[in-house]
């Protein structure tokens, strides 16, 4: 094994199957040989991180819905299930996906949008990816199939490193399936357009927030602020009536969602940067954002040298989504970066899974 | 006894010299802070967990986040085990000194340090108590979400280390969904903020497996809450049931149909009733089981929701369908729920109270199932449960007084968490694993799995120093615990010495 060709696994031909026996043979082959993994996707995501060099070990193959109990709202597959089949069965079934994970592109999985812990616009309306992640099966370094949390929704045996899953971009870990809490489908959407400018409109939103109001979307283009609402019709008609501007497609919203809004498409590259909502946000304060404020769009190439000690010092990070541009994530502080290396040695000791991928120390 | 440490089961430290150990503490905390005579000492021998009791050598009580960090390395220096203890309100022994050890109580840390009512967000130390947060919240129309029935003394440093839920954390989370960072101290003193203001922070999520993780992994020094909109409309029903199995019923359809209420409780017939007695809520005496559902949010949408819950109760057989008048009912239905607990001592001198999770289609099941178990055991159960997220708090009715009683209840108790754990549920729901479900532990997760926590444990407190024999079992433990419980006919640990 030391040559980059991808482990012999069988590409998805569109039908359910498990693949955790081959993913863990290829797993402690690698252990075996002290040869590093990458742990491929779709791709739609591949912007959010540094190169890896490891052999590809591909996951669409290990995909379907293991288990699906309306009724309990909680829905079970593995990792290399589309994305857009699991939100169509939710949708089937009058229910959704909280967190509203982007589509950057067509394929995306179900175990890259853990993978990478990206949230949506509903984020601070209805809560985070992680907060979702009721349990996962994962390989570990060793090959061993672990499982970390489970399928209840309140769960608080053992630490909750299911959760530490999200967002980690696979470097502790291979997901093997994941168990999500889903919600009911909001019974009317309502999307208004208001002709503010960003710092009035970001006051606007925050005065909203504090109120019990159906909202569920805040995003500014910086000309033009973008609210959505969601919930039952009376509520969501009284807030209508409460809020103003014009009335706007909710769909609209999908493009917001994924990235592709005229403001946040094409370009060189495009960087989030997250901020407390309602605090100042220096050399940001210009730019498109979401989230009530709370994420901040830069579609650059890179961020300015002086960006990143910025971002830290307004309580915030900077992460990248597209492009090429280094480094990919916001730098640690020592103490925390030892600690994450710390981490993944716990899980990973001899460091296989994407090494790179965030930080050169994981 | 699990309040027994075994050196060979659980951890094993080689013993300090007390006066030595004094001498080494005493310069780093204020005067008065380290208590160690036996008086002093004793009031802190247990926590909500009172049938466990255990003396630490000393009670250390430090006023600020760098007398955290010089206590806890100077125990790192000395090896000492440290436990950390807030309020002292957790039901599951997790706040159970460790026998010679140091206890880092954290109550002089009691101050909200301020509330941004524009970000929605408070800033407080660890012995805050929960619902001081609320409180000091109203004024601006905010309110903080978790509500673990002991709100009026638990303080948020134990909320976050137990991951602490509550009535409303169907629809608004447990502890971890509602802070946004937690400044920790380590066993090394190193002081460091997990988390961030912004709505997530850069790297691992590492706040996030700092919840819940038990004071195994650190002390938290100060937290950052989230707070919520106080609901515009808040609205109650009581629904009465002559049959457990249709109330069980009665939640799936709710559940089902997209309602997502604030609270969804159930209580059965032994239950309701002693609560009826106790605080005279209005419950129907006779009924088999009731339901309990919290509607909030927007008027408008809080009218329409009630009709559609009510419509789904008498469909699923509600003899009786009762809408809280006003706010003054609304609270006395509440006041038999929440006073559930203490109303068991009018069934029996003592009670244990239970914490598993299980899939809500099971709950039919494992009712049933609990009651063979407990004609098997030989002692009465009454059921409270957080219905709608399937956390079960069976409270098994006992007399410590008689000889072997307080043993059955326990084995009884495991009997109850296997089964949850063998209908796909978890052996605890929101009181944490601590002392008391350490052996059960190892039924849940396998060999491999208590491993990787224990390499968890280790890239924060490697001396394993931080509340040893809690939450995360000894493989040695589970050798031999496991040797008891074959599970689906394989025999767990097989490979490990049995003692």
């Amino acid at each position: 094994m030391s040559t980059k060709e991808p482990f012999p696994l069988p590409t998805s031909n569109g039908s359910d199957t498990d693949l955790t026996a081959a993913l863990a043979e290829a797993v402690r082959a690698a252990a075996s040989e002290r040869t590093p993994l990458e742990i491929r996707g779709a791709g739609t995501h591949a912007g959010m991180g540094g190169p890896v060099a490891g052999i590809p070990l591909a996951m669409t193959g290990h995909r379907g819905v293991v288990d699906y109990d309306p009724a309990e709202l909680v829905l079970t597959a593995r990792a290399g299930t589309p994305l857009s089949e699991v939100e169509a069965l939710l949708a089937e079934n009058g229910q959704m996906l909280a967190f509203e994970p982007p589509r950057l592109g067509s394929g995306g999985t179900l175990g890259g949008a853990v993978a990478t812990g990206l949230s949506g616009p509903r984020r601070p309306f209805t809560g985070a990816l992680r907060d979702y992640v009721l349990g996962a099966r994962i390989l570990d370094g060793r090959g061993q199939a672990l499982r970390f949390g489970g399928t209840v929704f309140k769960n608080v045996a053992g630490f909750d490193a299911f959760r530490l899953m999200a967002g980690a971009h696979g470097t502790l870990g291979v997901l093997l399936d994941i168990s999500l809490r889903v919600v009911p489908r909001p019974a009317v959407e309502a999307a208004r357009v208001l002709d503010l400018p960003s710092g009035e409109a970001l006051r606007k939103v925050a005065d909203l927030m504090r109120r019990p109001l159906p909202l569920s979307g805040a995003f500014h283009d910086g000309r033009r602020l973008h609210l959505r609402l969601s919930g039952g019709p009376a509520g969501v008609e009284a807030a209508v009536a409460r809020i103003g501007g014009e009335a706007a497609d909710p769909w609209g919203w999908d493009a917001i969602r994924d990235l592709a809004h005229p403001v946040l498409a094409g370009g060189q590259g495009l960087w989030r940067i997250s901020l407390p909502r309602t605090g100042p946000a220096g050399d940001f304060a210009d730019l498109p954002w979401d989230q009530g404020g709370g994420v901040r769009w830069l579609a650059a190439e890179t961020p300015s040298p002086g960006a990143w000690d910025q971002a830290a010092a307004l309580g915030g990070h900077i992460e990248r989504i597209r492009g090429t541009a280094g480094p990919a994530f916001q730098p640690l502080p020592p103490a925390l970066l030892a600690l994450h290396r710390r981490v993944k040695t716990a899980l990973d000791p001899d460091g296989l899974f994407n090494p790179g991928r965030m930080y050169a120390e994981v | 006894m699990l309040d027994q440490f075994d050196p060979r089961l659980d951890a094993d430290f080689a013993a300090v010299d007390p006066a030595v150990l004094r001498a080494r503490l005493e310069p780093l905390l204020p005067a008065g802070g380290l208590l160690t005579r036996l008086e002093a000492i004793r009031p802190y021998e247990s926590d909500g967990l009172p049938a466990y009791r255990a003396l630490p050598a000393a009670v250390a009580l430090p006023e600020t986040v760098e007398q955290v960090a010089a206590v806890l390395k100077a125990c790192r220096d000395l090896g000492v085990p440290v436990v950390a203890r807030g309020a002292g309100t957790g039901l599951s022994g997790g706040a159970l000194p460790f026998p010679g050890g140091v206890l880092l109580v954290l109550s002089k840390f009691s101050r909200i340090l301020g509330i941004d009512p524009v970000a929605m967000t408070a800033r407080v130390q660890p012995g805050v108590r929960n619902l001081a947060v609320s409180e000091a919240a109203a004024p601006h129309g905010l309110f903080y979400a978790p509500d673990p029935s002991s709100q009026l003394a638990c303080s948020i440093g134990g909320n976050v280390a137990e991951n602490a839920g509550g009535v409303h954390c169907l629809k608004y989370g447990p502890t971890v969904h509602n802070i946004l960072s937690a400044q920790v101290v380590t066993l090394d003193g190193e002081i460091l903020t997990l988390g961030g203001p912004a709505s997530d922070a850069a790297g691992y999520d590492l706040m996030a497996l700092f919840t819940g993780s038990e004071g195994l992994l650190g002390v938290v020094t100060e937290v950052l809450l989230r707070l919520q909109p106080l609901p515009e409309t808040t609205r109650l029903i009581l629904a009465a049931f002559d049959d457990v199995g249709r109330a069980a019923g009665a939640v799936a359809a709710i559940m089902a149909a997209g309602v997502v209420p604030a609270g969804l409780e159930m209580m059965d017939g032994p239950a309701l009733r002693a609560a009826e007695d106790f605080a005279g809520a209005g419950y129907p005496r006779d009924a088999a089981a009731i339901l309990l559902c919290e509607i909030d949010g927007q008027a408008e949408d809080v009218a329409e929701e009630i009709e559609r819950v009510s419509g789904l109760l008498r469909g699923a057989g509600a003899t009786e369908v009762r809408i809280a008048r006003d706010e003054a009912e609304r609270r006395r239905f509440w006041a038999g729920r929440k006073g559930a607990f203490p109303a068991m001592g009018r069934l029996a001198p003592d009670y244990y109270c239970i914490d598993g999770t299980i899939p809500r289609k099971s709950l039919p099941f494992v009712l049933a199932e609990m009651g063979r178990l407990s004609e098997v055991h030989g002692l009465g159960v009454a059921n409270v449960f957080h219905a709608g997220d399937g956390n079960l708090h069976p409270l098994i009715l006992y007399d410590a007084n008689l000889e072997g009683d307080l043993e059955k209840a326990e084995a009884l108790g495991g009997a109850i968490l296997e089964l949850c754990v063998s209908v796909g549920g978890s052996i605890t729901g929101e009181h944490g694993v601590g002392r008391e479900k350490i052996n059960q532990m190892c039924v849940q997760f396998s060999e491999a799995e208590v491993n990787a926590f224990h390499a968890l444990k280790a890239a924060f407190d490697p001396l394993g120093l931080l509340n040893p024999g809690k939450a995360i079992p000894t493989l040695a433990r589970c050798a031999e615990y496991g040797g008891m419980h074959v599970h689906k006919g394989a025999l767990p640990f097989a490979h490990l010495e049995r003692f």
